[in-house]
């Protein structure tokens, strides 16, 4: 009956949309996209990624012979249009839903354990949000703000010859004045408590063009690192004042959002030196999906977007972002029933026993690019691991080793904020009985 | 022919005075809001319920909050969207401090604390005038959104700054499922509209206007300025308070200062000012313009190239979405500088003599 309906629905949406190619046969996925507005030089990049490796898994025969059909939504990063997007395109029998914007994820988050469409965020939205046991329906799957926090402070603590050389020193922490800004915020405090350094928080006002006060409050107080937490055109501005001041480019570290080609194209040669950290990922230009995607879609003319930006930076993370959502369809399809469409409901239970394995990286394009995610019902993301990469001027080049954020860290810091979400909410945590399920 | 008042005589003033009344709008009326009660959530799909009317419900309540005090006691004012945020901040530590706090209170006192807001922030409009006082409420806008970022007792000490509500109720009923939101919003528009169009045709209302449409001019006849235009205000904000809450309890469900951000303050004026200042029925008219047309655009515009064969990417929609738009912002503007409302009252004026127009 469901299925039915479903289908009934999905037809009726494609015949009234006439355009949409969605068939009942088909997994539909929604893709909630920013090309327009002041983030659209970073949310293109990353939306044509996404759509390339759907085309590609179709070019590839689909999902054990199931096609995967999909509709881009323009979001603009507006919060309520995200909303709007995700109910329209709701309808339609999503599979999974990203919403590509820590405010978007916030509210879908409250909407989509009713609607039963696991919301996948691949390296953001809320980061207690692995904790399964209580975000039933989240997956921010290979990294979390926090993962990505505490990498960069291994990082800084490897330049300066151990983590407790960190003592006594100052580290600024510059952000996007929003969800997503803030949200590394209480582990940075948690390490600073630890290791004894004075955290600076310098927050920037949305969307980031105007600067000046926060980088003379740097040139006054000349923090020894400076971390930047930013978003579209805030990451270029924060660059070239950080030229205009003085500060060292080497002594900044990006999160992974605030790392990719626009944000340092139109510095150029004055953010030399910049480093940020990466989603296990950086640019990937020589990798085999890299290959596939410009053989067979540039090559026959069915790409998304420049050619020449395949590879870069949030290309690939679009790209791993449909992959792993992919990959979960997969899964859920292995168990319950290969070639069959699987609902919201299979889906999550396939992104909840997700494992990815080197070799079966490997065998999709990713080898080289990321390592193997496993995640289980507690565990919502899967892998801690990262990179550091940094601007030379030219390209992006890895510039440390794997790092691992340090789960004893971690862990608790998630147990107690998924807590205080489930005491807030009076969710009953989930038993061992419920992850069988 | 079929819309006239001819031969419906009025032997009391009350029956004069009334809202409708000519017999037709009363029919009318009642019928609308039998269809909105009851046909509506029979009819409509989930889609529709909520990420159409809810929106367009919730908007139309702040436009006709803010067209109080724009449109009918002439004060502009680009504090809204501060307003609807303390709306929204306000109800929800009421809703999570205060354990048991039914909905509708919170909602309400959501509402009370923006009419303080408002007050505080109307006061500069006994000194200055339009443009200037539209600069003063903007201030509002800046210090709501700091203080909303910044004190995190408001946010309930959210490491983030985003908070959300779940599990609402009305007298033990749940407002899950989209027909339930709707009819919640639809309730508060109706109860609103009501009073609003009470307020604006009484003695108040009078006063409104007359400092709209000559202060000076009110003052000397005995309207008390102080008086008239901080009551604008404080009405104006409650509703608009109100609204905010609504916004973020039933619609966002989960929100920052952000939702509530500067460009919200010009999306209800912007309605306002199109739907017809001074008018009820302009900030239906308005807040649908505004709200539905982008999103009916954005669905219409790809079928439309459909059907000559062509493919839209998603930014080319987007992007001639905002052109079509903003195209026929100006196109109305021109076409009927005084709203929407307007042209629905010509309309009806035509209606009346038709078909013998002499």
């Amino acid at each position: 009956m469901k299925l039915k309906s479903l289908a009934l629905a999905a037809a009726a949406a494609a015949a009234l949309a006439g355009t949409a190619p969605a068939f009942a046969q088909d997994q539909f996925i929604p893709v909630l996209s920013y090309r327009t507005g002041a983030y659209a030089p970073n949310g293109t990049p990353w939306a044509n990624g996404f759509v390339d490796y759907l085309k590609l898994v179709n070019a590839r025969g689909g999902l054990n012979g199931v096609k995967l059909a999909w509709e881009e939504c323009e979001t603009g990063y507006d919060t309520a249009r995200s909303v709007e997007c995700y109910e329209r395109l709701k309808s339609r029998g999503a599979s999974f839903v990203q919403p590509l914007s820590t405010g978007a994820t916030f509210a879908i988050t409250e909407k989509a354990p009713a609607d039963k469409i696991p919301v996948v965020t691949v390296g953001y939205g809320r980061s207690e949000s692995a904790d399964g046991s209580v975000f039933k329906w989240n997956f921010p799957i290979a990294g979390t703000y926090w993962v990505a926090a505490d990498a960069i402070l291994q990082a800084i603590g490897q330049k300066e010859g151990g983590l407790e050389k960190l003592k006594g020193k100052k580290i600024a922490l510059v952000y996007h004045d929003s969800p997503y800004g803030k949200e590394p915020i209480p582990l940075l405090q948690e390490r600073a408590k630890m290791l004894g350094f004075d955290l600076q928080l310098l927050p920037v006002t949305a969307p980031g063009v105007e600067q000046k006060a926060t980088w003379l409050q740097i040139r006054q107080s000349r923090p020894d690192y400076t971390l930047l937490w930013g978003w579209g055109v805030m990451n270029s501005t924060a660059l070239k004042e950080a030229q205009a001041t003085g500060y060292a480019r080497e002594k900044m570290y990006g999160v992974w959002w605030s790392g990719a080609e626009p944000d340092v194209k139109d510095v150029g040669d004055g953010a030399k030196g910049y480093n940020a950290v990466t989603m296990q990922h950086g640019a990937e230009p020589q990798s085999k999906l890299v290959k596939d995607v410009l053989e067979q879609l540039h090559g026959k003319g069915q790409g998304t977007g420049p050619k020449d930006e395949v590879g870069q930076v949030l290309y690939m993370r679009g790209a791993i972002s449909a992959m792993i959502g992919v990959e979960g369809i997969r899964a859920a399809q292995e168990r319950f029933g290969k070639g069959k469409v699987m609902t919201g409901e299979q889906v999550r239970w396939g992104l909840e026993n997700l494992n990815l394995t080197q070799a079966r990286l490997d065998g999709l394009g990713f080898a080289g690019v990321m390592r193997p995610i496993s995640t289980s019902c507690t565990d919502h993301m899967g892998a801690s691991w990262a990179r550091i990469h940094t601007w030379d001027g030219k390209a992006w080049k890895f510039s440390s080793d794997w790092l691992q954020a340090d789960e004893q860290i971690i862990k608790p810091l998630v147990k107690s904020t998924a807590a205080k979400y489930a005491a807030d909410k009076k969710l009953t945590p989930r038993t061992p009985a419920d992850c069988q399920s | 022919m079929l819309y006239r008042e001819n031969g419906q005589f009025k032997s009391t003033y009350r029956a004069d005075q009334q809202i409708f009344p000519i017999l037709q709008d009363r029919i009318a009326i009642l019928a609308l809001l039998v269809f909105a009660f009851v046909a509506v959530p029979a009819l409509a799909s989930e889609y529709w319920l909520r990420a159409i009317l809810v929106p367009f419900l919730i908007l139309s309540l702040a436009a006709l909050g803010l067209n109080i005090l724009v449109g009918y006691c002439g004060q502009i004012s680009l504090g809204t969207g501060a307003f609807m945020a303390v709306g929204a901040y306000a109800a929800y530590n009421f809703h999570v401090r205060i354990e048991g706090m039914p909905l509708i209170v919170s909602l309400l006192l959501g509402g009370l604390c923006a009419t303080v807001i408002g007050v505080l922030f109307g006061i500069p409009s006994l000194r200055i005038k339009g443009l200037y006082l539209a600069v003063a409420t903007l201030a509002a806008q800046f210090f709501t959104d700091w203080a909303f970022l910044r004190i995190n007792w408001f946010t309930n000490n959210s490491a983030s700054g985003s908070v959300s509500v779940a599990g609402l109720n009305v007298f033990g009923l749940p407002v899950n499922t989209p027909v339930q939101k709707y009819l919640l919003c639809l309730a508060f528009v109706v109860l609103f509209a009501l009073l609003a169009k009470n307020l604006v045709r009484s003695a108040i209302g009078r006063e409104w206007m007359a400092m709209r449409d000559m202060d000076v001019a009110a003052a000397v006849i005995g309207i008390r300025p102080v008086y008239a235009k901080l009551t604008a205000f404080a009405v104006s904000s409650f509703i608009v308070g109100v609204a905010g809450a609504l916004w973020a309890f039933v619609y966002l469900g989960a929100w920052e200062p952000s939702a509530f951000s500067v460009d919200y303050s010009f999306r209800l004026l912007f309605m306002v000012i199109i739907g017809g200042m001074g008018s009820i029925m302009g900030s239906f008219f308005g807040a649908a313009f505004i709200v539905v047309l982008p999103i009916a655009l954005n669905q219409f515009l790809p079928v439309l190239a459909g059907l000559f064969g062509l493919q839209i990417s998603t930014a080319g929609i987007a992007h001639a979405e905002l052109m079509i738009f903003g195209g026929l912002i100006v196109w109305f503007l021109i076409v009927e500088p005084h709203g929407l409302a307007k042209l629905w009252s010509t309309a009806k004026q035509k209606l009346r003599l038709w078909p013998f127009p002499h």
